[in-house]
């Protein structure tokens, strides 16, 4: 899976789970606010990863990622981790 | 003491959604009893249950709320929406008075489950999301609803087997009537997913009738082998007189007698307890015997627990107030069953009828003493005696009158 095909994914599932408009989801708009997450969603956030990549992040994992474009590296990093 | 009434009732059941269908099913003896094959696959004994439907929950919760609630939770959030849109109860009353929250509910397995076996295959606490908590407290109603109406007085939810539904309403009224509370929302709520009552059948205690599932719970007949189990949910709002004369509610009904004891058994019926808890309510309403026109039966259709109430009704009423149970309609609703049967008897208040003991053919020994209705009687209905009893031996009776200046 390219990076591409990543971002456009995690970008199709998370405006799907969180109900927000996919034009909503840009590079560099922020994770938090434009999901309207708190601390409770990470842990959702977590499990719709597993679900849809099959890989498993931590809620440590999200300190410092703070765009769509951050969170997308760290997907991209930990499925290539996990080959 | 203050006065405490009823000005709102809302209802999710397998006779109807909402208290317009359930009063018309319940006039017609309509029965929401069938047959769910898939529960003989999975091992259980008996296939029977009420057939309660499920609610599409995107159209009632957004996503943060469908992650925390449980399946009873659902049912629990629609029924005290009919309930406190019927009373008037807003944003500015749930401000002043802090309106508060009790409902009777004493499982969430269907949730535990799921959260059991997504543990035993992830081997990841995270991955269990963030609602399995909220979803598999026993305090998944209250600690749900509490937030999602904006209620801001006593939460708590009360885990008296059979007769939660039924403590939550005496709790609530005994708050009220103390002058600690001014409005409550009381109900009860009860799950209904395959693995919500393995354990029951496991003990033998539901009908094998499944030629004829809607005649199969047939409390007081002779011919009875065994409950149904159903669910879903009821609410009724509480509130004292004075408040509800000052914001000029419509008054449903008034609670005037509570009453509880318990007998120290496991599952045996037992007629102490009972009769202690009736007699309990009578003299809390400082009312007689001879006051109360009906009598919403626990009756199960169990053969050893119908004929224990049939004895304690005939002993301390005669032959007098009409008796049914709603159960042979409804199955048993178990943890919601005291409250919904509350909302069913405030239904037949006002509608001037007493509700089908349906499948009641030929009583036996003990049901012969006592006033059943097989079908439904046209009649005035002033004052109801509304009964729980539960495992471990615990009983609650309810008396609802109408209400009176």
């Amino acid at each position: 899976m390219t990076h591409t095909e990543v971002t456009e994914k995690l970008s199709d599932v998370l405006a799907t789970e969180f109900e927000v408009d996919r034009s909503a989801i840009t590079p560099d708009a922020p994770l938090m606010q434009t999901l309207d997450l708190d601390s409770l969603d990470l842990v959702d956030v977590v499990v719709i990863v597993e679900q849809n990549f099959g890989i498993t992040i931590r809620q440590e994992d999200f300190v410092g990622r703070n765009t769509f474009a951050d969170f997308s590296d760290l997907i991209y990093s930990k499925i290539n981790e996990s080959k | 003491m203050a006065r405490v009434v009823i000005t709102g009732i809302g209802i999710y059941s397998c006779i109807g959604i909402g208290v317009d269908e359930v009063d018309t099913s319940l006039r017609n003896g309509r029965s929401g009893i069938g047959l769910l094959p898939e529960r003989t696959a999975m091992g259980y004994r008996s296939p029977l249950c009420a057939l309660v439907p499920r609610p599409d929950a995107t159209r009632w919760l957004d996503r943060k709320q469908r992650a925390h609630t449980s399946e009873q939770g659902l049912y629990a959030y629609i029924s005290a929406l009919e309930a406190l849109g019927m009373a008037g109860v807003d944003n500015a009353m749930k401000e002043r008075d802090e309106v508060g929250i009790i409902f009777g509910n004493d499982s969430s397995i269907g949730a535990t489950v799921t959260a059991i076996d997504t543990m035993r295959a992830k081997h990841n606490t995270t991955l269990l999301g963030s609602g399995s908590v909220f979803r598999t407290l026993n305090s998944t109603v209250t600690l749900n609803l509490g937030p999602m109406l904006g209620l801001r007085g006593i939460s708590l939810s009360v885990g008296g087997a059979c007769t939660s539904g039924s403590h939550a309403i005496g709790l609530g009224y005994a708050l009220i009537r103390s002058g600690m509370h001014n409005c409550i929302l009381c109900g009860g709520a009860q799950e209904v997913n395959d693995f919500s009552v393995i354990g029951f059948d496991g003990l033998g205690v539901f009908s094998m009738r499944t030629d004829d599932p809607q005649s199969a719970c047939r409390p007081f007949d002779a011919d009875r082998d065994g409950l149904v189990p159903g669910g879903g949910a009821a609410s009724l709002v509480l509130e004292s007189l004075d408040s509800a004369r000052a914001r000029g509610a419509r008054i449903l009904a008034e609670v005037v007698g509570y009453g509880c004891s318990s007998a120290g058994s496991m599952a045996a019926p037992s007629t102490d307890g009972p009769q202690r808890a009736i007699a309990h309510a009578l003299a809390d309403a400082h009312l007689p015997a001879d006051a109360i026109d009906y009598i919403n039966a626990h009756a199960t259709s169990t053969p050893a627990g119908d004929t224990a109430e049939a004895q304690v009704i005939a002993r301390m009423f005669g032959h007098r107030p009409w008796v049914s149970s709603t159960k042979s309609m409804t199955g048993h609703e178990m943890w919601m069953a005291g409250a919904s049967e509350a909302v069913y008897s405030v239904l037949m208040m006002q509608g001037g009828y007493v509700a089908p003991n349906i499948n009641f053919g030929r009583p036996d020994e003990a049901s012969a003493q006592i006033r059943i209705a097989s079908q439904t009687v046209e009649t005035q209905v002033d004052t109801v005696l509304s009964n729980s009893f539960g495992f471990g031996g615990t009983n609650s009776a309810l008396i609802i009158k109408k209400f009176t200046k």
